[in-house]
């Protein structure tokens, strides 16, 4: 029934024509009022029991359809179509069929709403960079509505997201969703999970392939085994497991196919992080994203339980986020006296050769004991966990399981010099936007802490950027790694640990509890900088395997 | 390695003696410098800092300077200089920021002289001033430079490049003050060392990192830079604007570029990733690498000349540990391994064809190239007299043009243009591209697509009485009668086919192939396409006679010529005695060229005499065509095929493919039918024949072939009012958000087909253009450009 009726077309909208979009909006308009009403005479005629499936069918289209259409009213860059999308809702809840509505608190569970950007508010810049991407990707997605907060790094992101997976490149497009699935899987990431799954099935993807890594063709299970070290061990990479995936007869992967996996991977690792580590609630038009009951039934969603953040625990924080105002602000103050302190006292303070290694050391090894208290197992969602095999295999430290790994020096092989010569030779121009993004991220700033104006922050941000890269190994010679232990108290570096190695894990509370004075915006702020160290890091090791292999 | 030739240079006093050898290191270097004698040589890197001594056969460690318990970052060297004043002076730059100095002269053990701890990144640099004894300068990645005088505590003065990470410091050799400095973002600095406030002039080199420069030796304008973005460009200084006088394209990042001693446009550059070859090169001649030295198995990080006046000895330092003499003499030529010749074809049949000049002078001197028929145009390059280069070779470039008119293509372009393809029943297809042929005097041609029709579609789509009429009047011509005058004139005649088009005189052979060919196809279009203008008064008038005649006999015709069943194998040997017949003398010559240039004029000749063969196998198949399958022809079709496509006539050999379709596709193997219509579209996209070469990319069945047009293409579009690019798609410029593509004549925004103008870029719909350009050749926009569509 559903069939017959003709496949809705979506892709209309996506134009910047607004006759087409209208022409678009009321041909959909047509097919749903049309199913609705073939619903409803349905339901009126009791006497046809016996057909209860195909109802169940055909009322399972509709319902998808609405929550699009649910979707498209609240987030789609174009007014015209933001209002349409109501209207048609309305009309179709006149007929009496029930009518999905948004869960949850907007894109972000940890952000409150009115934070973030309304669509339909936003500026002309920021308009120009929602309609790209919701012509893109025929969404706009709650990654871009967070990432808006700044809006110079989101044009960086959206135009390598968009170069990786939808132009010229040696993967074919289905292959590139997919292995964004494997990458997003390993940490759980339900979220990108289902908005690639959709994506990959758009493109033309075997839908068998979804059941599991084992359905999919061998070459990309043969990427498993890197995309599960890249995850979580990275410094493991070498420059076998390159040749494993280069030299495997007819599975083999082009050097070329290589890189641009790799990237792919590292990418969606470092998205998975950013999910987990700014609370993106689920998209509305997929699972777990709107409901159709009625709003008295339930206040959360499922997605909150699990993750232990319910509306009870939010107040706890809250409260407690009240009663400590005061101590907040002297943190900051007291960030911004150290901060002082060391700009000053850098060149008296002549640390020795010995200590500094050591420092490295120190940081390195307590990086590792920086977690949260709740070390539980989180067993994975179960449709989610069937995209990677061993579920096992997480993020483990280095010496605490005896392992000593070699110190990465990024003075002998750095992004600048040498990966991206390399990534810019075997996939031209990608090296080129991810080196941009990576400035961007680096060099983001607006001088502002908190409540104060008019600060240097370079300190800040190179303490935790090389704090990340110190989690993977990487040391920079040129740094002193105490700083790190004066500016990033425990808190924020448990925050950090989690999102980087184990994003699955970050709780409200982790977001809350660290820099309780400083604003949303700066919180995402830290976010991109964690997700693109964290990129680079991988990067870098993979990379390194990769040249070792070459040369 | 192999050669080991050694060599001895006079240097006024001294003598530099050796040979390529090379000597493993512990670790890998990051940097090496040589001392003022030539004797010595220090390397630097990680985790070693050694001087070695070259000696006649090898290198001997003299000194390490990594003394201590334990080794501290400070050793961690990114970069060594040795001061070219002084041998006992030494400086490292640390990969902690700290830059060392190092006395050779000191008594004890530890060699090291002072410390800088001033910069707070990785120091990338560090520079001695070529004649000033105590003056070092350092540049690192916290984007500062800083000048120290040895004789005090800490920097003298420190510049600040208000942009990134400083990635080189060089001295300028002839102005005392001057030093230049290159920059992560691409910028080069030059500055005066009185001066710290500014720098004197900033100009953007590369696009990315320059991580590298050097000052020419003698020239003292000129500055070599090189960058992550795989060039190494020469600038002229000493203008008022820094001016790119040479760049040379590598095939990687450049990480040091160093001028070669004694050589003026020489120097040698090694890079940063993937290519572990030392090329030296000639900025005249960027394309090929003057030298290139092999030796190493990981990337070469340092590479100095072994003395200032010496150009045979280059010194290297790799990350595979070791440190490399190399000799010029022994470097191996890229040049020698090159190509020297090259030839080209034109699109419309002229040759190009550059050699090296002694080659071409003993050739040019023979009889065929400078022959009656084609003019050559010489070109000759001057050698530079003053450089006596041996790599550096002169070619010569010759020309020759075809005859005007005897090379037209337009037949080609016209035949592409008018075929039709696809959309229609096989019949009509097939007729109109006999029409076309026809019209275009391709008879043969012609002909072939009226045997294809009667072979394929006869039974089918030819209804009973249309098929006896057109047989009959078919064999009216063919029959025995012309069999012999064909066969008997074709032969001489094939010579002077060429000038088909051209001379009237060799008309005659044609008029008769064209009688009978023009019979066929006019019944058949009388049938299909009543009352259409189709040259019907084309016809010879006795043929007509004749025809009437004939239509009476066929029925008792075919039934006679029962028997002879056999006689398509005649086809055979017809063929091929024909195809013997030498060709004119020119075709030898044209063929000797390039044996299978498509499109080349060779093949006009050399299809006639398979279509008249084939007149006349059709002619008589047409008589049983109601008896045989179309399967029985497929092997003939293809063998016609494929000889149409050996003739260089792929053209028809695709055309053919395309119409017929399945009939014969099965019959050739992909891969020559792959190559058949990529040579196809290759031509047509030579003749920017866009429409046309889509066309055949859409229509064919190969999988290779239409994924060509899978190939995602940009258009880039800019906005007619500001003139600037369009970064997003739509219909507004995000600029001056004037909607971009309005037509100019009735002021709408167009989005159907958009004409534009290409220099003024005003355009509109298709329709309102062309109305308006047919009053007025101006811009209708009024911006007052004579607007040109072409």
């Amino acid at each position: 029934m559903a069939e017959e009726e003709g496949e809705v077309r979506w892709d209309g909208l996506c134009s910047r024509d607004s006759t087409t979009r209208e022409t678009a909006l009321e041909n959909i308009r047509q097919i749903i009022v049309r199913k609705a009403e073939c619903l409803r005479l349905v339901k009126e005629t009791p006497y046809r029991p016996a057909d209860g499936l195909s109802d169940a069918v055909s009322l399972d289209g509709l319902n998808k359809l609405l929550a699009h259409l649910l979707m498209l009213s609240k987030r789609c860059p174009f007014k015209d179509v933001r209002e349409k999308s109501e209207f048609i809702l309305k009309s179709v809840q006149e007929l009496g069929i029930r009518i999905p509505r948004p869960l949850g608190h907007g894109p972000s569970r940890f952000i409150p709403e009115k934070e973030i950007l309304q669509v339909g508010s936003e500026d002309t810049q920021m308009h120009t960079l929602f309609a790209d991407s919701f012509a893109a990707l025929g969404r706009l997605d709650n990654i871009t509505l967070v990432m808006v907060f700044h809006p110079q790094y989101l044009e960086s992101f959206l135009k390598t997201q968009h170069y990786l997976l939808q132009m010229d490149g040696p993967l074919p497009l289905h292959y590139r969703h997919y292995i964004g699935i494997m990458a997003a899987a390993r940490h759980q990431c339900s979220y990108l999970v289902n908005l690639h799954v959709n994506d990959f099935l758009h493109v033309g993807g075997d839908p068998k392939w979804l059941n599991g890594l084992e359905n999919a063709p061998q070459k990309l299970q043969n990427l498993g085994e890197l995309n599960k070290v890249l995850a979580h061990r990275p410094w493991l990479i070498t420059k076998e497991h390159i040749e494993g995936l280069l030299k495997a007869e007819e599975h083999s992967w082009s050097l070329a196919e290589l890189v641009h996996a790799v990237v792919l991977l590292t990418h969606y690792h470092s998205l998975a992080s950013f999910t987990f580590g700014c609370g993106i609630s689920p998209e509305i038009h997929c699972d777990g994203g709107h409901t159709f009951r009625p709003p008295s039934v339930s206040n959360y969603c499922i997605c909150d339980i699990t993750n232990g953040n319910h509306s009870v625990d939010e107040m706890q924080v809250n409260s407690a986020g009240n009663v400590s105002v005061s101590d907040s602000f002297f943190e900051v103050e007291a960030l911004m006296e150290k901060m002082k302190q060391l700009q000053e006292c850098r060149d008296e303070e002549e640390a020795s050769q010995e200590e500094m290694a050591s420092r490295f050391e120190i940081e390195k090894r307590e990086s590792m004991f920086v977690f949260s208290s709740d070390d539980e197992e989180v067993t994975p969602a179960r449709d989610v966990s069937r995209h990677f095999e061993d579920t096992s295999y997480g993020y483990k430290d280095f010496s605490r399981h005896g392992m000593h790994v070699p110190t990465f020096r990024v003075q002998d092989y750095c992004w600048e010099d040498h990966g991206y010569s390399l990534v810019n030779r075997l996939y031209p121009d990608v090296g080129q936007l991810i080196d941009e993004k990576f400035h961007i991220a680096y060099n983001l700033t607006y001088n502002t802490m908190a409540m104060h104006k008019d600060v240097d922050t370079s300190m800040l941000r190179r303490a935790i950027w090389n704090y990340i890269h110190c989690m993977f190994g990487i040391r920079y010679d040129d740094y002193d790694y105490g700083e790190i232990n004066q500016l990033l108290d425990r808190s924020f570096k448990v925050y950090i640990k989690t999102v980087v190695c184990t994003p699955e894990k970050v709780t409200k509370r982790m977001y809350d509890s660290f820099w309780r004075q400083f604003k949303h915006s700066e919180k995402v702020h830290v976010n991109l900088l964690l997700i693109e160290a964290r990129m680079q890091a991988e990067l870098l090791y993979a990379l390194r395997a990769i040249t070792r292999y070459m040369t | 390695m192999e050669k080991m030739s050694r060599v001895t240079t006079a240097l006024g006093g001294s003598t530099l003696t050796g040979r390529t050898m090379h000597c493993h290191l512990d670790a890998p270097a990051n940097a090496i410098s040589v001392c003022r004698d030539a004797a010595q040589v220090v390397v630097a890197g990680r985790s070693i800092f050694k001087i070695y001594a070259i000696e006649e056969e090898q290198f001997v460690e003299k000194l390490n300077l990594r003394v201590g318990r334990k080794p501290s970052l400070n050793l961690s060297c990114a970069d060594v200089v040795w001061h070219q004043m002084d041998e006992n002076l030494l400086a490292t730059a640390a990969t902690n920021g700290v830059v060392v100095t190092w006395n050779l002269g000191r008594p004890s053990r530890n060699k090291q002289d002072q410390l800088f701890t001033e910069h707070k990144r990785t120091v990338n640099k560090v520079c001695f001033h070529p004649t000033e004894a105590h003056v070092l300068l350092s540049g690192s990645q916290d984007g500062f430079m800083k000048c120290f005088d040895l004789r005090r505590k800490d920097s003298v003065s420190t510049f600040s490049g208000q942009s990134e990470s400083v990635r080189d410091v060089q001295f300028s050799i002839r102005d005392y003050f001057t030093f230049a400095s290159t920059f992560e973002n691409g910028n080069v600095q030059l500055w005066d060392i009185r001066r710290p406030d500014r720098c004197e002039r900033m100009f953007t080199a590369h696009n990315g990192p320059v991580f590298c420069c050097d000052w020419h030796p003698e020239d003292r304008g000129w500055l070599a830079t090189g960058g992550r973005d795989k060039m190494v460009k020469v600038w002229d200084m000493t203008t008022h604007r820094a001016k790119e006088v040479h760049c040379v394209q590598t095939i990687a990042s450049v990480a040091r570029v160093k001028w070669r001693p004694e050589c003026r446009h020489h120097l040698a550059t090694c890079s940063m990733m993937v290519d572990h070859n030392i090329y030296v090169w000639d900025v005249r001649r960027p394309f090929v690498p003057a030298a290139m030295f092999e030796e190493h198995r990981d990337v070469t990080t340092g590479i100095a000349w072994r003395h200032p006046h010496d150009s045979s000895f280059l010194l290297s330092g790799s990350k595979d540990s070791t440190l490399c003499q190399h000799l010029f003499r022994d470097a191996s030529q890229p040049v020698e391994r090159a190509n020297p010749e090259g030839l080209c074809y034109g699109l419309f049949g002229d040759l190009a064809f550059a050699a090296k000049e002694s080659l071409v002078a003993t050739e040019s001197g023979r009889k065929p190239y400078t022959g009656d028929r084609r003019h050559p145009i010489f070109f000759k390059r001057k050698l530079d007299p003053a450089e006596p280069f041996s790599g550096l070779a002169s070619s010569a470039l010759s020309v020759f043009e075809m005859e005007p008119g005897s090379s037209s293509m337009s037949w080609f372009v016209d035949t592409a243009e008018r075929y039709a393809l696809a959309g229609r029943p096989l019949a009509e297809l097939c007729d109109h591209n006999a029409k076309v042929a026809r019209e275009l005097g391709r008879n043969q041609v012609a002909q072939t697509w009226t045997m294809l029709r009667i072979i394929y579609c006869s039974p089918g789509l030819v209804s009973t009485t249309n098929l006896n009429h057109s047989v009959g009047k078919g064999s009216s011509c063919g029959l025995p009668l012309m069999n012999s005058f064909n066969l008997k004139d074709m032969a001489p005649g094939l010579g002077s086919e060429t000038r088909l088009d051209r001379s009237k005189g060799d008309a005659r052979s044609d008029t008769v192939l064209l009688d009978s060919s023009a019979t066929l196809i006019t019944n058949e279009d009388n049938e299909e396409t009543e009352g259409s203008d189709v040259p019907a008064d084309y016809l010879l008038g006795d043929v007509e006679g004749e025809d009437d005649e004939l239509y009476l006999l066929d029925p008792e015709h075919a039934h006679s010529e029962e028997p002879e069943y056999v006689l398509p194998q005649e086809a055979f040997p017809l063929r091929h005695e024909i195809v013997d017949t030498p060709p004119g003398p020119e075709h030898l010559q044209d063929k000797a060229d390039s044996p299978h240039v498509s499109g080349s004029e060779a093949d006009t000749a050399s299809l006639v005499p398979v279509d008249s063969s084939f007149s006349l196998i059709s002619v008589s198949h047409a008589l049983y065509d109601s008896r045989l399958p179309p399967d029985f022809f497929s092997a003939l079709v293809c063998d016609m095929l494929r000889f149409y496509a050996e003739q260089g006539d792929v053209q028809m050999a695709v055309s053919v493919l395309i119409v017929l379709g399945e009939r014969v596709r099965k019959d050739i193997d992909e891969q020559t039918q792959e190559h058949w219509y990529t040579s196809y579209i290759d031509l047509l996209q030579r003749f920017c024949l866009w429409n046309v070469s889509n066309q055949v990319v859409k229509l064919s069945t190969s999988r290779a072939i239409s994924c060509l047009n899978q190939a995602s293409t940009t258009l880039h579009v800019n906005c007619s009012h500001c003139k600037r690019p369009m970064s997003s798609r739509g219909w507004v410029c995000d600029r001056c958000h004037h909607c971009a593509s309005m037509c100019a004549v009735c002021h709408h925004v167009v989005k159907g087909l958009f004409v534009w103008c290409q220099g003024c870029s005003h355009g509109g719909h298709l329709q309102h253009i062309m109305k308006w350009l047919e009053g007025s050749s101006h811009c209708p926009a009024g911006c007052g450009h004579l607007c040109e569509y072409s």
